[in-house]
């Protein structure tokens, strides 16, 4: 990808993130370990216009860094693939954001991640459990064929047994359809 | 804790006074709801066992809540008939509408325990049916009860009664995990596990001494198999990523269980100490939910290999899947009942999750339920009712329906999320 391309697309997954977070604000205590939400942090900068990009290393912090983790501005702060109903695919306005982690890995082959896959509430238990791994296993699939190695990388499902908002709503499951990405010491 | 049931006040204020004397304190309350019942219930009279007045009053009110929750009797004001195992007031019981008259004796003996003895009637040949008599200690007073619930079930019915099965199911409560056993009218509710992380799909074995269940406490899911007798558990599958949704065999020596050690949730069978793990299936997709035909032969299950999530069969031992739901978008969670002819499973319908029943021979299906969040059902061992995890207001909560879709109940606990059920098969 090229580097004009990824900070546009990166603004505009911030925003299709901004959007799948839905207005309500998770319960703190369901959130796992260092999974940060964007609609609190109002990640990615200004999202009134496409003409206002802010540039993903404007901290100065080098985005495939670790220290990039924790800082809000930058590319891989944002830890969460969002998937539609009962789907496993990766939709297009997350690759920016898998690739800004995949270059993390490769930049970082000592550090360790957990995929955590997630699933909302309706339907079976044990099906939502492998739509989880489903889910999960999309993200490493995708970190691997950018660069990440298969022993960086674990995937796990949660189902639908930890879910981010218990809300029965559309904008609560959209949240809880989801991929986390935890690196060593956030798990 | 221990789980009581409560019946609506419709019931008879006898039954509700004895209930109430139930000790209460301190115990969560797995509340009973009687929603609907069969149509022909056959009206019986049960009179109060002769003996001590509390001893008694426990007795008779177990045997007659438990013919009453079955849907399958209708209870006949027995106050005024004589009672006891000698009386034989057949003409009082016919005048009142009864077709069969119960009659027992509890008394104490020498040794502190107690003797129970009935006689079963038909007041319409105003002849005696049949009758049993147990001794047994006090402790015993609500499974001596079930037994002769067990005995005049079968005797009227036809089929055997479930009275003196078992019940397992998980309480969420204050963000602990509960995996509890109760026995099938929800008293002497034990807790088997207590955890601060997931567990579900508890099953049990076919000797009823077991449970396979999933646990999360390893911070990801692993199947264990207790040993309910001892309390003592060990790890059946811990591979790497899932181990899930795990199935008895018939004979109780494997179980079918879903890894994803090799990529994507598939089917395997294990040992049931753990050993010998042989993939069964293969597909690109999901794979899940196996589940043994009573005569062992084929595994349903659930699986998207289609495009959406529907139940499959294949042989125990492998072979090719056949597809077995084609309606609607939904279809999972495959339970065959105990004669193997039916399938339960739950459906989706409009965005409804319905408890479903299919007949196998004909492939009609019958939605059973009108609630929108049904999961998980299990069979009574008699494949008379099916127990299912479904939500009302938001809170989790169990519900029993007849296969005919007539007998409805409902079982909740106040302040807490119940799911997960699973029926015990009958106890040796």
């Amino acid at each position: 990808m090229r580097p004009t391309t990824f900070k546009l697309s990166l603004v505009v997954s911030a925003i299709a993130l901004l959007a799948a977070c839905g207005s309500q604000p998770p319960a703190p205590e369901q959130n796992p370990a260092g999974v940060v939400d964007g609609s609190k942090t109002g990640v990615g900068g200004p999202t009134t216009g496409a003409t206002t990009v802010t540039p993903v290393a404007a901290t100065g912090i080098d985005p495939t860094s670790l220290a990039a983790l924790k800082d809000p501005k930058s590319a891989v702060f944002n830890r969460s693939v969002f998937f539609d109903y009962d789907q496993y695919a990766i939709k297009d306005e997350f690759k920016p954001l898998v690739d800004a982690h995949a270059k993390l890995l490769v930049k970082n082959p000592g550090i360790k991640m957990l995929i955590q896959g997630n699933a909302d509430e309706r339907g079976s238990r044990e099906y939502n459990l492998a739509l989880g791994q489903k889910r999960a296993d999309a993200v490493k699939k995708a970190l691997m064929l950018l660069g990440g190695q298969e022993a960086q990388i674990e995937s796990v499902s949660l189902g639908e047994e930890k879910p981010r908002c218990t809300d029965q709503t559309e904008s609560c499951w959209a949240q809880n359809r989801r991929g986390d990405m935890l690196y060593s010491g956030e798990f | 804790m221990r789980l009581s049931y409560n019946f609506s006040m419709k019931f008879s204020p006898l039954l509700l006074a004895a209930l109430l004397l139930a000790p209460l304190a301190g115990r969560a309350q797995l509340a009973i709801e009687i929603t609907g019942a069969g149509a022909n219930r056959i009206p019986i009279a049960i009179t109060d066992f002769n003996g001590e007045p509390g001893v008694s009053r426990a007795l008779t009110s177990v045997v007659r809540a438990d013919l009453e929750r079955s849907g399958l009797f209708r209870l006949i004001e027995p106050t005024g008939l004589p009672g006891g195992e000698t009386a034989a007031p057949h003409a009082e019981a016919k005048a009142r509408g009864a077709d069969a008259l119960v009659g027992g004796t509890v008394a104490a003996t020498a040794d502190g325990r107690y003797e129970t003895r009935f006689r079963l009637h038909d007041t319409q040949k105003q002849a005696q049916l049949g009758g049993q008599a147990y001794g047994h200690a006090s402790a015993q007073i609500r499974a001596t009860a079930h037994r002769i619930s067990d005995y005049v079930y079968e005797k009227l019915t036809g089929e055997r009664g479930i009275f003196s099965t078992r019940v397992a199911y998980v309480v969420k409560s204050a963000g602990r995990y509960q995996l509890q056993i109760a026995d099938a009218d929800g008293d002497n509710g034990q807790v088997a596990l207590s955890s601060r992380e997931p567990i579900i799909s508890p099953t049990w074995s076919p000797d009823g001494n077991r449970l396979a269940y999933v646990s999360f406490e390893a911070k990801k899911p692993v199947i264990y198999v207790h040993d309910l007798g001892s309390g003592r558990r060990h790890v059946a599958a811990n591979f790497k990523g899932s181990n899930s949704a795990p199935a008895w065999s018939p004979d109780g020596k494997r179980l079918a269980v879903v890894l994803t050690k090799d990529g994507s949730s598939q089917l395997y069978t294990v040992g049931a100490d753990g050993s010998g793990v042989t993939r069964l299936a293969s597909s690109a997709g999901i794979d899940t939910e196996p589940q043994f035909s009573p005569d062992g032969q084929w595994i349903y299950f659930t699986s998207d290999r289609g495009g959406s999530p529907q139940i499959y069969r294949i042989g125990a031992s492998g072979g090719d899947a056949q597809r077995v739901t084609f309606d609607g978008g939904y279809n999972v969670t495959p339970r065959p009942a105990p004669d193997g002819k039916s399938l339960a499973y739950i459906s989706r319908n409009g965005g409804r999750f319905q408890l479903t029943i299919m007949d196998l021979a004909t492939r009609q299906a019958q939605v059973l339920t009108d609630s929108a969040k049904d999961e998980s059902p299990s069979f009574a061992p008699n494949g008379r009712m099916i127990l299912y995890a479904t939500e009302i207001g938001g809170r989790g909560v169990l519900a029993a329906v007849s296969a005919d879709g007539r007998v409805k109940q409902k079982l909740s606990v106040p302040a807490a999320d119940i799911r997960e059920p699973s029926w015990s098969p009958y106890v040796k």
